[in-house]
């Protein structure tokens, strides 16, 4: 008899499964409406049982839970499991995942209520539920692979969603294909795991993570420790899942699919999913103090640097990309400096911020009948009040002003990056300061340019520009509540408790513990707000959200700026170049060197000497040999008299 | 009576005008039959002569096989001919060279 709970878990993942099934295959027949209410039922039931199982592991405290469900391939030493680890972790990232899911099919509804291909539609969002939540329960390695190409594929799909449009299709392709980069780190990684440990599961791993310490393997003439191998092998898969630099280019291209999805998948869960793998491969990550220092330099790079790009954009879809990549590199900063739970807990408030700031865009887009230059909007507030509501508290979580949630979150990354030791981390910890001024001034940029000012909306749109129905606005209002709240109220049970919510789900050295440095100023969460004007963080947000107001509302300011620091504006126009220089060096590169494959190896060797080659020898000897072949009697006897000459001579002397 | 050595020179020498005969034969391809039956006489001639000095009679009994096979081989040869001479109209060995590659 299985573990009842196990069974709950199972349901969690397959439920979702069910209804992507359903309404892929069934669409059709059973028509929209009762699609929509299958797969919403569905997912509603999986969301429900997450959050029993979030209270039974993390209120009620059970221990960890494995259970193996079928097992895949046995050879040798070796097994491949299809089997699920839940424990506290897990459990959390259930809820967030199927929470947020839960809302975005809620907001499917009316978002794409006139897409002919609604169903489909379902179909792909249930199935990238399940490949996620099979990604978080994985007990072991495979699974998790399966689970992370799986959303990486659904991903592929969601983004090519309207394929008849060029621009999704190239910006399918390019996620599809940047992904391709990190996976080759991630699979090298589970190659190396399972030649040293001889087994993918997690908990077998970890316990070996001393042995893999000492161990060392050489490389090009250097010898590197193991664990330090595969963490940084597997920071290069989470590199291109969550969109750090340099393989974020993909997220701002992939803004071409529905609004829905950009909220699910490209802010809320999928690009947090190598956040997740590095939080809880924590055991091996915590012995690799070189990829820590890599993670912090590169997040706090992300975290800076591509917030600066958002200012520039005036697609408002793309302003909050930028900013989810910035927001990843803040959580990849938490992790470089071992705050697991820090870096957990904004992936928590994020999710809520950052998918509600994406549906409050779409409830903006539907509006304006799919328009997203935001110099075309202008002055929505009076229009649109309750998505300007929320969007406005999604701001200013985003924007870490207290006491919304992004607030607790983000401060507490500050602060732990700040103590760490970790070599980088003073670097990581300027970045995320000016990262701090940077996150107000891009999104209260978009926020005043939409909302505020005149309007710009051409006045035949004008006349019917109007809240969506309820469907749209519901879920905003759902996820504005825990995207206010969410981090007063987890910041202590998350970070401070005795108990806290991850346990023992992740593994911090004491020597990297910059949490429990913390623990010690931190008197509660109401004063953590009060006293926020004490801390540079408060007022480099407010002083972002100052001139955000001065150079979009005041536009001689505004083109101040950009005449006076044209160079500057250049630049990140140019999004640093990242674009051009994959556009001349790989694009081209790759197409150079297939042309160059094509004519020379294909053309001229296989073609040419091969296939050809051979044909003409043939024929040439051919016609030469036929020459031999006179016809006259007497040659062919003479020729058979020397033979018998030659072997007579042969016989004799030979 | 001469001696073994003398009958395999004289074999020898038969031999060698047989095969001559079909190599520098160009003309008739009665020639070429009759060089075939040569060399099979310089056969039979060495048969015969190691039969006499051996003492063995086996020698002598294979001569009468090769001289059937040598017989029924003319009689075949000079049909076929006779054939050749029908389709083609000659019997030089230079024209006949159908088999030219």
């Amino acid at each position: 008899m299985t573990n009842p709970i196990a069974l709950i878990a199972l349901l969690v993942c397959l439920l979702p499964l069910l209804a992507s099934v359903v309404a892929g295959l069934a669409g059709s027949c059973l028509g929209r409406v009762m699609t929509h209410r299958f797969a919403i039922g569905c997912v509603a039931v999986s969301f429900l049982l997450s959050c029993y199982l979030f209270t039974l592991f993390v209120l009620q405290n059970s221990p960890p839970l494995q259970v193996t469900w079928y097992t895949w391939a046995t050879a040798g030493v070796l097994q491949f499991d299809v089997a699920f680890l839940i424990d506290r972790l897990s459990t959390v990232m259930l809820v967030v995942v199927s929470f947020i899911s839960l809302m975005v099919h809620l907001y499917t509804i009316g978002y794409m209520r006139d897409d002919p291909s609604y169903t489909r539609f379902f179909s792909y969002v249930s199935l990238f539920t399940f490949a996620m939540i099979i990604l978080v329960l994985a007990n072991n390695f495979l699974l998790l692979f399966f689970g992370w190409e799986g959303v990486g594929l659904v991903s592929y799909l969601l983004i090519g969603f309207w394929f008849k449009r060029e621009t999704a299709n190239q910006g399918s392709l390019k996620a599809f294909l940047v992904n391709r980069v990190g996976d080759i780190g991630f699979i090298l990684a589970i190659a190396a795991v399972l030649m040293h440990c001889d087994t993918l599961n997690y908990t077998s791993v970890f316990a070996q993570a001393n042995t893999l310490t000492a161990q060392t393997i050489s490389l090009f003439g250097h010898s590197y420790s193991i664990i330090t191998l595969i963490c940084l092998l597997l920071f290069i898969g989470a590199m291109a899942k969550s969109a750090q630099v340099p393989l974020h280019v993909w997220l701002p291209e992939s803004m071409e699919g529905p609004t829905p999805i950009s909220a699910l998948i490209h802010a809320a869960t999928m690009v947090t999913a190598g956040i997740y793998m590095v939080a809880r491969m924590s055991p091996l990550f915590e012995h690799a103090q070189a990829v820590l220092t890599l993670i912090l330099v590169l997040g706090g790079t992300t975290a800076f640097f591509m917030g600066l790009l958002a200012l520039t954009q005036y697609d408002i879809k793309r302003v909050i990309a930028y900013s989810t990549i910035s927001q990843l590199g803040y959580m990849a900063v938490a992790l470089g400096a071992s705050a697991y739970s820090a870096a957990i807990f904004h992936l928590i408030t994020h999710a809520f911020f950052k998918a509600l700031l994406f549906l409050a865009a779409g409830s903006v887009i539907i509006a304006m009948h799919h328009e997203q230059d935001m110099r075309k909007m202008g002055g929505l507030a009076t229009y649109l009040p309750v998505t300007y509501l929320t969007f406005l508290i999604g701001a200013l979580a985003l924007s870490a002003i207290p006491p919304f949630s992004g607030f607790y979150s983000k401060d507490m990354i500050i602060d732990a990056v700040r103590l760490s030791t970790v070599p980088g981390a003073q670097y990581a910890y300027w970045c995320v300061l000016a990262g701090a001024f940077v996150t107000p001034l891009y999104t209260f940029r978009a926020l005043f340019m939409t909302f505020h000012g005149e309007c710009r909306v051409e006045a035949a749109k004008r006349s019917h520009l109007h809240e969506a129905n309820w469907v749209v606005w519901v879920p905003l209002v759902l996820l504005a509540i825990p995207s206010f709240a969410a981090g007063a109220l987890l910041i202590h049970p998350m970070l401070f408790a005795t108990n806290p919510i991850l346990g023992q789900s992740v593994t911090v050295l004491p020597t990297h513990d910059v949490l429990k440095q913390l623990e010690v100023s931190f008197h509660g969460t109401a004063l953590m707000a009060l006293q926020a004007n004490r801390t540079c963080v408060f007022w480099l947000a407010l002083a972002g959200i100052v001139v955000a107001w001065a150079v979009t509302m005041q536009p001689a300011i505004g083109l101040f700026f950009k005449t006076r620091f044209k160079w500057i504006y250049a630049i990140l126009v140019r999004k640093f170049g990242f674009d051009d220089f994959n556009q001349t060096v790989m694009v081209q590169g790759t197409r150079g060197l297939g042309e160059v494959l094509y004519k020379v190896a294909d053309e001229k060797v296989i073609d040419g000497a091969g296939v050809n080659g051979i044909g003409k020898a043939i024929r040439y000897i051919a016609a030469t040999a036929r020459h031999l072949q006179t016809g006259y009697l007497y040659h062919y006897a003479l020729v058979m008299v020397i033979g018998v000459v030659a072997f007579l001579a042969w016989m004799v002397w030979g | 009576m001469p001696s073994l050595s003398e009958f395999l020179m004289f074999a020898a020498i038969l031999f060698g005008l047989g095969i001559a005969g079909i190599i520098l034969n160009r003309k008739n391809v009665i020639v070429l039959l009759m060089s075939i039956e040569l060399v099979l006489l310089a056969v039979n001639t060495n048969f015969v002569a190691f039969s006499y000095f051996l003492n063995n009679m086996l020698g002598q009994v294979f001569v009468f096989f090769v001289l059937t096979v040598a017989a029924s081989e003319a009689a075949i040869g000079l049909a076929i001919l006779v054939m050749l001479y029908n389709k083609r109209q000659t019997i030089a060995v230079d024209q006949l060279d159908t088999l030219k590659g």
